[in-house]
């Protein structure tokens, strides 16, 4: 029964992956993540998603702050671009891929100077981010109860 | 008619002038077009001064007519004027010796006597008549009815002088006092002082009333001294002689004489007075033109008479001079219109060379443009499968036996190929602008044409036609050429014969030139293949009848000259197809683009006709040609040549591109091939050669049992591993049914049966399902699927004798990379937390030790010599301290290090015992161009990764400098 639940929870998995892939929120570079993960480091991946999550969120924020500073005029274009840099570099280690891609418009946008688009860049980024987050989120949850269901199956053989 | 000419001419030069005008106007944007006004300016500056040179030649001949008709005028007038003179002058000279004749032009000639006052009485009474005046009181002398009678007598006077003696013409003026009349009074006295004649200016003469003049002479007595003085002359004065002359009747008699009077009318002036001339002769005819004035002395001193002489009409039109110049003009005017047509046509050219140019330019605009979509769509194919590949990869790092794997492999390799493919499209566009340049890598033939069948593998099992491949040995195993673009020529043929071929063969052979040029002894089997059919069945390939590949290559310049001796290779490549063969109409347009042989062909068999100028192209750049010969419905032979450079045999670069088919373990087996027909067996054991594996061929069954039993018996070298039979060994099925004689002679005892039989392998094109179903009863251990491939086979081999470790082979890179990193320190810097974990990451998985630093700065200060890493990956943007200066900033210090103790001055166990310090620094960096490799390069680092990482580049970055380390180690 508990058997039956992880093969469950893995098909679920699964699924959302692909769900994931085929919509191009991800992209292979999360596979070669996976990949990573083994007995040595067992939870690996999520390692990396959350050192990735805590540093997006700081950028998220750098981000946002230069962009909604009181006066459009002084906006530091460089900077935004450094950060969007870092943000970018980090997606793509992780093989988060709509929000890189959305990181490239929004660094044109920064490029020309362009605060409105850089603004709406902004949104879209944040709206993939979160989108990315929940999928991600719900994945992890369903591994560990994957774990877990697995553990329990084999526990008693341990033991 | 010159004039209309003239017209017309001009008129077509307003209308082109306007024209040209317009023409400026529309192609004023133009810069060149300043090279055409400048011409045009200049020929109708020309054309300008043609006209004023004919204008000038008209304006000089009409100034040469008028100065000719003015001297002749001159002339005439002289002349005239001159005889009149004479006429007067003769006729005073000769006056006295002629008084008796009558003469023509003095009207009448009168004697008047000097008469003193005091005389009067007498004189009157003499002659018996009183001496009267010339006027009347009313002061009008000029009366019609003149009569001496009515004169009044003369009133006293000192003197008089009336006339005594008269010619009968005149002789109403006898009595009449000459001294009364104003203008004889003067005469008088003026001729009596000077003792010359003297003329009165013109008056109306006495009754007659012409106009005329008196010329009077004094005459004298005989005691005038010699030299008198006036005074003395009017003392001697007796009397005086008068003659008048009516001027008019005068002149006209005289120029009567002469020529052409008609043609000048002449008037005669005495201009005593200038400022009042008085007419002596002259009609009022108004001459034309201008007047020729000439002076005429009548020998009186005190009197001036001038002849004007005019031309009676006017001057003539001067035709020559127009007619001249007319034909100056005309002539001008036409060799100007024929160099206007002829810049026109030169300004045609240059506009048309112009719009040429400009379309051109929308040409090459609308390349690029088609180059920006290949390379927007390539994009766009090459995204999805990347997923593909990636999903493949996957596949194959879960647990697949070798088929399977094998299966995967294909896949992923066709995968590769078609996005190079895709890439080889693109380069359509660089070709035809001149802008491909050729690669020279090194590259092993053999496995470029390995990958080509693997493509194509599927379709000709398919289709079920043999696709068979054959590199001669004398070809160097590794070239240095450019593989990509020979793959493509030759994925293009091998493709376009799968396309066209639906049974059959496709045979696809590599030779040296200089090997097929010396073959026509038919040494060499493979080549030697073509006409020598035995029966039916020809011995080709597929036992179908192919055309004659020779004249596929037979006009080809490499074989027509002998090549001269140097390092070049030149390769000679056929593919051969049974196929449909082209039409004999289509042949000559068979390598233009876009076209395929008829139009029906892109409906049946789909394609857009590219490949073959692709690979025509393709193969001018590589200094080859290409040709074929083809029979409809036999099939096609094309051949190209190419010129490659032998390249050193370098195991570390070529893993970099293909890594090699494991052949140790197949070292010294011994195998046997079961085909009737030799080509194909040829091709097989050429294959399993490459794997390190002596074949045997045996044409027959007989044969080849035999051979197996004889094996069977022998020990040791002798031993067979392998029996590879064919399916259609010997026709249709007959490959199958081999297993079954070779048990028959085991049942008969002619082998001992737990004599352990060499592995059976079914060499086959395609498979039903049954037949599948029957191979494990038949006695074979396993199939290889034709095309063949080493690879291929050696999978299949390991699979059925267990020869090598699967892991080993599948994870062969993942070990090898293991053990190059296993236990290594390694450093990572990225300032990137994510990066830096995800690169740990796949560090750790190979058994590498990992250190990570999060700046330049830490770097700097983990690398001080002596430390413990043996490898640096550095990211190479970073904020503060990027990449670059941090790799520069840790060779400086190295570099110090090393001389330290180079100079002795520091020992190198200070350092670590090592004595040169270097470590490698590989940069990881996302976007991979040229520019940043040069970058790295440039400041010390030893080579670069793309991020996210690849297993395989990991491997071919670290393998470069890890492998010289092991070696060093071990020594």
């Amino acid at each position: 029964m508990l058997g039956l639940g992880a093969a469950r929870l893995e098909a679920d998995m699964n699924r959302l992956m692909a769900l994931l892939f085929h919509q191009g929120v991800l992209d292979e570079q999360f596979m070669q993540l996976q990949q990573l993960q083994d007995e040595s480091s067992p939870n690996f991946v999520s390692e990396v998603i959350s050192i990735y999550f805590r540093e997006s969120e700081k950028l998220l924020k750098n981000l946002r702050s230069l962009l909604h500073r009181a006066d459009r005029e002084c906006t530091d274009y460089r900077k935004i671009g450094i950060h969007l840099n870092q943000l970018m570099g980090s997606s793509s280690s992780v093989g988060a891929k709509r929000v890189r891609t959305v990181c490239l418009a929004f660094r044109a946008a920064s490029e020309h100077n362009n605060w409105s688009g850089c603004l709406r860049s902004l949104e879209v980024l944040e709206h993939e981010y979160c989108y990315l987050k929940t999928k991600l989120h719900e994945l992890f949850q369903m591994e560990q109860q994957r774990v877990m269901a697995a553990g329990a199956r084999y526990h008693p053989l341990l033991s | 008619m010159v004039v209309c000419c003239k017209g017309s001419a001009l008129s077509r030069l307003w209308k082109s002038k306007d024209q040209q005008v317009q023409q400026l106007k529309h192609y004023q944007p133009q810069n060149s077009k300043g090279g055409g006004n400048w011409r045009k300016k200049f020929l109708f500056l020309g054309i300008l001064l043609g006209v004023l040179v004919s204008i000038w030649i008209f304006l000089s001949m009409n100034a040469n007519i008028i100065a000719r008709r003015k001297e002749t005028l001159a002339n005439m007038c002289d002349e005239r004027a001159r005889m009149l003179q004479d006429q007067f002058n003769k006729t005073f000279a000769e006056y006295t010796a002629r008084t008796a004749f009558e003469r023509p032009l003095t009207n009448g000639v009168a004697y008047a006597l000097k008469v003193l006052h005091s005389q009067r009485e007498e004189f009157e009474r003499q002659h018996g008549w009183k001496i009267k005046k010339m006027e009347t009181e009313d002061q009008s002398p000029v009366q019609d009815d003149y009569t001496p009678e009515k004169l009044d007598p003369s009133p006293d006077q000192d003197e008089y002088a009336p006339v005594i003696f008269s010619q009968e013409t005149v002789s109403h003026i006898v009595s009449i006092d000459m001294m009364s009349g104003k203008e004889d009074r003067d005469n008088i006295l003026r001729a009596r002082a000077s003792g010359k004649g003297v003329l009165t200016s013109p008056f109306n003469l006495l009754k007659s009333n012409h106009l005329g003049v008196v010329l009077t002479f004094a005459v004298y007595n005989a005691d005038l001294p010699p030299n008198p003085t006036p005074e003395e002359r009017i003392e001697a004065t007796v009397g005086y002689l008068g003659a008048s002359f009516d001027v008019p009747s005068l002149v006209e008699k005289l120029l009567h004489q002469l020529a052409s009077k008609q043609t000048i009318v002449v008037n005669v002036y005495d201009t005593t007075n200038s400022s009042a001339p008085i007419k002596m002769y002259g009609l009022d005819v108004r001459g034309a033109g201008e007047i020729h004035i000439s002076n005429v002395d009548f020998g009186d001193p005190l009197r001036k008479h001038e002849m004007h002489c005019r031309f009676k009409h006017e001057p003539p039109l001067p035709w020559s001079a127009i007619t001249t110049s007319l034909g100056v003009a005309v002539i001008v005017l036409l060799v100007g219109h024929i160099f206007y047509a002829a810049l026109n046509r030169i300004e045609k050219v240059e506009d048309d060379f112009r719009e040429m140019r400009e379309l051109k330019v929308r040409a090459e605009a609308a390349d690029v443009a088609k180059s920006q979509f290949l390379a927007t769509v390539s994009h766009e194919i090459r995204t999805p499968m990347n997923g593909v590949l990636g999903m493949l990869q996957m596949l194959m790092d879960t647990e697949l036996d070798a088929t399977q794997q094998d299966f995967a492999m294909t896949a992923q390799a066709s995968g590769k190929a078609l996005i190079a493919l895709i890439n080889e499209v693109l380069d359509q566009a660089k070709i035809e602008s001149g802008r491909l340049e050729l690669e020279a890598v090194p590259f092993d033939v053999r496995d470029v044409l390995d990958n080509v069948l693997s493509l194509f593998s599927d379709k000709s099992q398919g289709k079920g036609i043999e696709l068979a491949v054959y590199v001669s040995d004398r070809v160097p195993e590794v070239l240095i050429g450019d593989p990509g673009r020979f793959r493509q020529i030759i994925t293009n043929l091998v493709g376009n014969s799968v396309k066209f071929t639906e049974e059959g063969h496709i045979f696809v052979s590599v030779h040296l030139v200089e090997e097929v040029k010396s073959s026509c002894d038919f040494s060499n089997q493979v080549i030697r293949d073509s006409e020598d059919g035995i029966g039916m069945s020809y011995n080709t390939l597929s036992g179908f009848h192919i055309v004659d590949r020779w004249k596929s290559w037979e006009n080809f310049r490499m074989f027509k000259f002998s090549t001269e001796a140097s390092d070049a290779i030149n390769l000679l490549v056929t593919v051969e197809d049974t196929g449909v063969g082209i039409p004999q109409d289509a042949q000559s347009r068979i390598f233009t683009p876009f076209m395929q042989a008829d139009s029906s062909t892109s409906r049946t068999y789909g394609g857009t006709g590219i490949g073959l100028s692709i690979s025509k192209c393709l193969v001018d750049l590589m200094g080859g040609e290409i040709g074929f010969v083809s029979k409809p419905g036999i099939g096609s032979t094309f051949s190209f040549t190419a010129v490659f450079q032998e390249g050193r045999k370098n195991l570390g670069d070529m893993r970099r591109h293909h890594p090699d088919p494991p052949v140790s373990d197949f070292q010294g087996m011994r195998g046997l091939v079961v085909d009737g027909r030799c080509m194909r067996a040829e091709i097989t054991k050429h294959h399993l050669q490459r794997l390190g594996i002596h074949v045997d061929i045996s044409l027959n069954s007989k044969s080849a049992l035999s051979g197996i039993l004889e094996a069977c018996n022998l020990s040791g070298a002798g031993h067979l591993d392998m029996v590879l039979v064919d399916k259609e060994a010997w026709g249709e099925g007959s490959g199958l049914a081999f297993p079954r004689l070779l048990a028959e002679f085991r049942q008969n005892g002619l082998m001992k049966p737990q004599e352990n039989l060499p592995k059976m392998f079914l060499l086959a094109t395609s498979l039903s399902p049954t037949e599948v179903d029957d191979l494990k009863s038949a006695g074979y251990t396993d199939t290889m699927m034709k095309p063949l491939r080493p690879s291929m086979i050696a999978a299949c081999l390991r699979k059925a004798l267990g020869v090598g470790s699967k892991r080993q082979r599948e994870k062969g890179q993942a070990m090898a990379l293991r053990s190059l990193l296993s236990g290594k320190q390694i450093l990572v810097v990225d300032d990137n937390a994510v990066n830096r974990k995800v690169a740990a990451g796949a560090l750790k998985k190979y058994g590498a030790e990992v250190t990570c630093a999060d700046s330049g700065k830490a770097a700097i200060q983990m690398l001080q010599p002596p430390h413990k890493f043996d490898a640096c990956f550095m990211d190479i943007q970073m904020p503060e301290m990027d990449g670059f200066e941090a790799t520069r900033q840790i060779r400086s210090m190295e570099t110090k290090v090393n001389e330290l103790i180079k100079s002795g001055e520091a020992s190198s166990e200070m350092y670590g015992n090592v004595a040169h310090w270097h470590i490698p620094i590989l940069a990881m960096t996302a976007d991979v161009i040229q520019a940043t490799y040069e970058e790295c390069i440039r400041c010390g680092m030893d080579d670069y990764v793309s991020k996210p990482f690849e297993e395989e580049q990991i491997y071919s970055a670290v393998a470069h400098f890890f492998e010289s380390g092991t070696v060093d180690s071990v020594s």
